[in-house]
């Protein structure tokens, strides 16, 4: 597996618990649109990628990621 | 009709459905006649005041009133200017003694309201590639502070010490680091472990506000908040603060041991960019600072009221915000803003105003009935309230 697509399996894997409604996730999800997350399902989920890959998303960064694609992108700059 | 006003049309309508289901509107209220802190004519009829923020009950005091009268006499109606400019009167200036005095810290500076002295410190203390760290659940004027300044912002889980510390850790190397917390947490009316916390945030290297609008004049040995009490008033670099709780007028403030604080006066854009405040509101705000240093019989009365109204609310079966009252605010937890609603209007018919707080400004998506604690509300007051929040709670069905 690429750097990449570890990246993308464990963001996957992290959305998992949060994905109450059962929606199919791609690269292609939306967070606030397709997920429905609301602001303090937003927090708890992003303390946990920040946990995992040692990292710090700021609600600035936060606001220009809508998709886990955007996520998955975010996250490799990060660790670069 | 499809224009810039649009984007409200999903709280129009949340506004409007409350309405038609026949509850008189909770953001619309108006007090006719104001007869002391703690009762007012609302309607027509005579209402207990249970959710105004005047914990020390300093409105109506005399020396307070006629120092105000003395300087609208003397010094006219409004200053018509910036503090920088034409607005600084000698009132102003004994208001920022008056604070230095009360807090035992080296400088203070004024602003024309609470929300500003967030906006304006927050926002040039911490610019563009600085990051602050703030609890989640952080006032209104905090998070604007933070965006006008246009900083990193990263928030942490409400009140938890090792959220907190991660974050700091994870800071990149060389960026200017602010921790913002508050003394009293004004939803849920809890406190802050800010011993922890702050300790943490020295350790790491950053720079820690403290907003202790909710605490002053009644928190601390000497009334100047969690900080005080917790004993690390030392450590904090800022602390902000109202005059439009405790103090009992309008304005807000900043007070610092920083040997550069000075210089904020000049450069920090909400301060420099609006009018004073009027003469008689400084003269009424130092008087009531300096009465409030020496109101220790007041402060132990008004815990008391917080620690009776807290049990007796628990005991009437009403889910609270805090297991036990941490601050003279305590918040009623209602199952959803429907229920809140009628309960909100049921406790205005028995005669007893507390404020209706909804999301977003509440946290975890609550509906609270609020209640903020006076100084000055007498046993025999406690007593009526809670018989009003039984028969309320009775007639809308939220306790059996």
């Amino acid at each position: 597996m690429s750097d990449r697509s570890q990246t993308l399996a464990k963001v996957l894997g992290i959305i998992e618990p949060f994905n109450k409604k059962g929606v199919e996730v791609s690269e292609a999800t939306r967070f606030a649109q397709d997920l429905e997350w609301d602001s303090l399902t937003v927090l708890d989920f992003v303390a946990n990628i920040e946990d995992e890959f040692d990292v710090l998303i700021s609600m600035n960064m936060q606001a220009e990621i809508e998709s886990v694609a955007q996520l998955v992108d975010a996250l490799e700059k990060l660790q670069a | 009709m499809t224009d810039l006003l649009s984007k409200f049309d999903d709280t129009i309508a949340l506004r409007q459905g409350l309405i038609d289901s026949g509850v008189t509107d909770p953001f619309n209220l108006v007090m006719e006649t104001v007869e002391s802190p703690t009762v007012a004519i609302c309607n027509g009829k005579r209402t207990i005041l249970l959710g105004t923020y005047n914990y020390m009950g300093m409105t109506f005091d005399p020396d307070v009133v006629a120092a105000g009268k003395k300087a609208l006499d003397e010094f006219g109606s409004g200053t018509t200017g910036s503090r920088v400019l034409n607005g600084t009167y000698v009132g102003h200036k004994a208001c920022e003694e008056a604070l230095k005095d009360f807090y035992g810290m080296d400088h203070a500076m004024v602003f024309s309201t609470g929300y500003q002295a967030n906006l304006g410190i927050i926002s040039t203390i911490a610019g563009k590639d600085d990051y602050i760290i703030l609890d989640i659940d952080s006032h209104a004027s905090i998070y604007d502070g933070c965006a006008m300044g246009n900083a990193q912002i990263v928030p942490f889980r409400h009140n938890d010490i090792e959220a907190l510390e991660k974050r700091l850790k994870r800071v990149p190397e060389g960026a200017g680091k602010l921790v913002v917390l508050e003394g009293v947490y004004s939803m849920l009316g809890d406190i802050a472990p800010l011993k922890e916390m702050v300790a943490i945030s020295k350790a790491n290297g950053a720079m820690v506000l403290v907003d202790e609008a909710h605490s002053m004049g009644f928190i601390g040995e000497n009334g100047r908040g969690v900080a005080e009490a917790q004993g690390i008033i030392e450590d904090v670099d800022f602390i902000i603060g109202t005059f439009s709780k405790s103090v009992g007028t309008v304005g807000g403030f900043c007070v610092s041991n920083h040997p550069k604080f000075e210089i904020l006066r000049l450069v920090c854009r909400p301060y420099v960019f609006t009018a004073s405040l009027p003469p008689s509101v400084v003269a009424t705000a130092a008087t009531s600072i300096r009465k409030l240093m020496d109101s220790a019989d007041k402060r132990a009365h008004l815990w008391e009221n917080s620690k009776r109204l807290h049990a007796g609310l628990r005991q009437l079966g009403f889910q609270l915000g805090t297991d036990e009252p941490q601050s003279a605010i305590i918040a009623v937890i209602m199952p959803d803003l429907e229920k809140g609603a009628a309960m909100w209007e049921a406790l205005l018919h028995e005669g007893l105003y507390v404020n209706l707080a909804r999301p977003p400004a509440t946290p975890a998506n609550m509906t609270l009935l609020r209640c903020s604690l006076c100084a000055l509300h007498t046993e025999e007051q406690v007593g009526e309230i809670l018989g009003m929040f039984a028969a309320a709670g009775r007639a809308t069905g939220c306790i059996s």
